[in-house]
């Protein structure tokens, strides 16, 4: 009790602090911006330049060249972009200021592949490299390629980033360049399959590097199994012993998954699909967790990204329509006692997308929780660097933390839950959509 | 606008699509066999010792309580029992001091009989005894007496008198 009312108190206090240094701070907004420059060198987090303000406007004006917006400018905090940034998958690890961490990059283009790792191209400040290594680039930790041709063969310098909108077919598009021996080289992004929806497309290279998201699977994969090997080897050993240690841990987990998941979902043929059930849990919740830790190793959101969770939704997809038996199939696309004009028009094709649509809301449930709460976290955590005018004012910042503090550690707590829920979640409803497959017919309720 | 572009997170990646499923199919594969397995017969396994434990616990108690009941019935016998034989002990012990007190009484009765005979015997033989002396003393008195008077009258009668006198009857 005692411990709720200290924590109401800060959390009031830091709401006051919040308030009185967010006015002093507007007022300093209001002064014209003298030193782009010396308030670039202040600021610490890496973003990016666009969407300037109104009052922005001028001196970003000069900035402004033929080849669009300098990406070395140190542009104004932007909580979105930041956030956008932390929850994207990269070509390398950031772990604190300069200092990055290379990993293997494999891409694919109609020249070949290219193998290496992100040491080819000198990463610096913010995720640039400093070199392009036979048309690619290495622009915010991405992988870039250059379109030219005459710049897909050799190590070039490349002298700066830029981004610029451009119009083209009446839309209007970001795209990145680079500039090397002062000429202005379009930049593409790498292969995705949204179709050109979310501006993204298939383009000129695929990208099979062992990313962020592929090493954090990685290092899940290894510390669980690490873990799940010390537990089995105790298990075997002691058999006829009380469990004790990590095995007390790890246990309730599985039996939790069979007693409480796949037994009264999928039925008397539950242990065939354990295994499955139990790898998606815990390779989900693993992630979950190492995504929760804000430092090196942890902090990549991984099953906050789609690529991820389309193949975890497609595999319980394909187990559930490959164990399907008769009686699932005749009630989805004939279901017995309905009228044949209602089942042609109405029941079947909703059945029908229904089958599509069970994977599909996996997939977007798991990716949109994870993902929301990475976003909602950094924007508290941005609010430290918004208050604070990225380092202009002390005050704001201490304000900003004040406040920031108490609401992260509040959504990180809830993150945590969200993080056992999530991996609850999918398996529970990756057993109810096997269970509905496999169900037998109960010849009493026609 | 850039918000939306930057956004890959919602971009399905080629890279990513191939690693993740190569990842956790190898995850499903090497976790089912080398973790899930062993855990789960484990599991199994200590669950029916469990059970086992538990029904031998349970057949243990049956067991138990069936003695103590036949055990309790083997108390209650003996408790019959016992009162049956201090019944009997009481029956007996009352039986022989009755009989004793007749036979004391018998015996008794028997002695002073036998006493009283014995006492009239003694008192017969002494009254014969007297009267057998004193006959013999009489006549011994009158013999001398006979003596006597024909010497001396005085003589006589004083002698007469310490004849008397000496018949003591002790």
């Amino acid at each position: 009790m005692n411990f709720v009312r200290k924590y109401s108190l800060v959390l009031i206090f830091s709401g006051l602090c919040t308030f009185a240094f967010a006015q002093a701070g507007h007022e300093h907004h209001d002064h014209p911006h003298t030193a782009p420059q010396e308030q670039a060198a202040d600021k610490a987090h890496e973003g990016e330049h666009h969407d300037a303000g109104a009052e922005n406007a001028g001196h970003e004006a000069h900035e402004e060249g033929p080849c669009g917006h300098s990406l070395s400018i140190e542009p104004e905090f932007n909580a979105g972009d930041n956030a956008v940034h932390h929850i994207s998958d990269a070509n390398v690890i950031h772990v604190i200021g300069d200092i990055y961490i290379n990993l293997p990059v494999i891409l694919k283009s109609a020249k070949g592949w290219k193998v290496g790792t992100t040491g080819m191209f000198h990463v610096h400040h913010h995720g640039n490299g400093e070199l392009a290594n036979d048309g690619y680039v290495l622009v915010h930790g991405s992988v870039m390629r250059i379109l030219d041709e005459k710049f897909q063969q050799g190590e070039f310098k490349v002298e700066d980033y830029t981004h610029q909108v451009v119009e083209e077919g009446g839309k209007s598009k970001t795209v990145y360049n680079a500039l090397i021996d002062g000429q202005c080289l379009r930049l593409e992004s790498k292969t995705t399959y949204d179709g050109g929806i979310l501006g993204g497309g298939v383009t000129g290279f695929s990208d099979f590097s062992i990313t962020r998201n592929v090493f954090t699977m990685l290092l899940t994969f290894v510390i669980l199994f690490l873990i799940f090997r010390i537990v089995a080897k105790q298990a075997t050993r002691t058999v006829h012993n009380a469990p004790k240690g990590l095995q007390n841990f790890i246990e309730p987990f599985y039996t939790f998954i069979r007693d409480e998941v796949a037994k009264p979902n999928i039925g008397p043929k539950y242990e065939k699909y354990m295994p499955y059930l139990l790898s998606a849990f815990f390779f989900i919740l693993g992630l979950n967790l190492i995504g929760q830790i804000p430092f090196f190793p942890g902090g990549a959101n991984v099953t906050g990204n789609i690529s991820i969770t389309i193949v975890l939704a497609l595999i319980t997809f394909l187990i559930s329509t490959f164990s399907a038996n008769k009686h699932f199939w005749e009630h989805t696309l004939w279901m017995p006692g309905v009228p044949a004009v209602l089942k042609i028009f109405i029941l079947t094709p909703i059945e029908i997308l229904g089958v599509f649509l069970k994977p599909f809301t996996l997939l977007l449930r798991l990716f949109a929780n994870i993902t929301a709460g990475h976003i909602v976290i950094l924007s508290f955590v941005s609010l430290i660097f918004i208050l604070g005018k990225a380092g202009e004012s002390v005050g704001g910042a201490a304000a900003g933390a004040a406040a920031s503090i108490p609401l992260t550690l509040f959504m990180m707590t809830l993150e945590l839950l969200v993080a056992f829920l999530q991996a609850f979640i999918f398996t529970m409803l990756s057993a109810t959509y096997i269970g509905t497959a496999i169900e037998e017919p109960h010849h009493d309720h026609h | 606008m850039l918000f939306l572009a930057d956004f890959n997170v919602l971009k399905p990646e080629p890279g990513l699509l191939f690693w993740t499923t190569l990842i956790f199919l190898l995850f499903w594969f090497m976790m089912s066999r080398f973790a899930f397995k062993p855990i789960g017969n484990a599991l199994k396994q200590r669950e029916l010792d469990i059970q086992n434990a538990l029904d031998e616990a349970k057949k243990a108690r049956e067991e138990m309580s069936q003695l103590q009941a036949e055990n309790e019935k083997l108390l209650a016998q003996a408790r019959e029992e016992r009162s049956a034989i201090l019944k009997e002990a009481k029956e007996a012990k009352d039986e022989i001091i009755a009989e004793a007190k007749e036979r004391a009484n018998a015996e008794y009765k028997r002695k002073v009989e036998s006493a009283i005979q014995d006492i009239e015997n003694q008192k017969q033989a002494a009254l014969v005894s007297l009267k057998n002396q004193a006959g013999q003393m009489a006549v011994d008195i009158a013999e001398k007496l006979l003596r006597r008077e024909l010497s001396n009258k005085a003589e006589q009668e004083a002698y007469a008198k310490t004849l008397a006198d000496s018949i003591n009857l002790n």
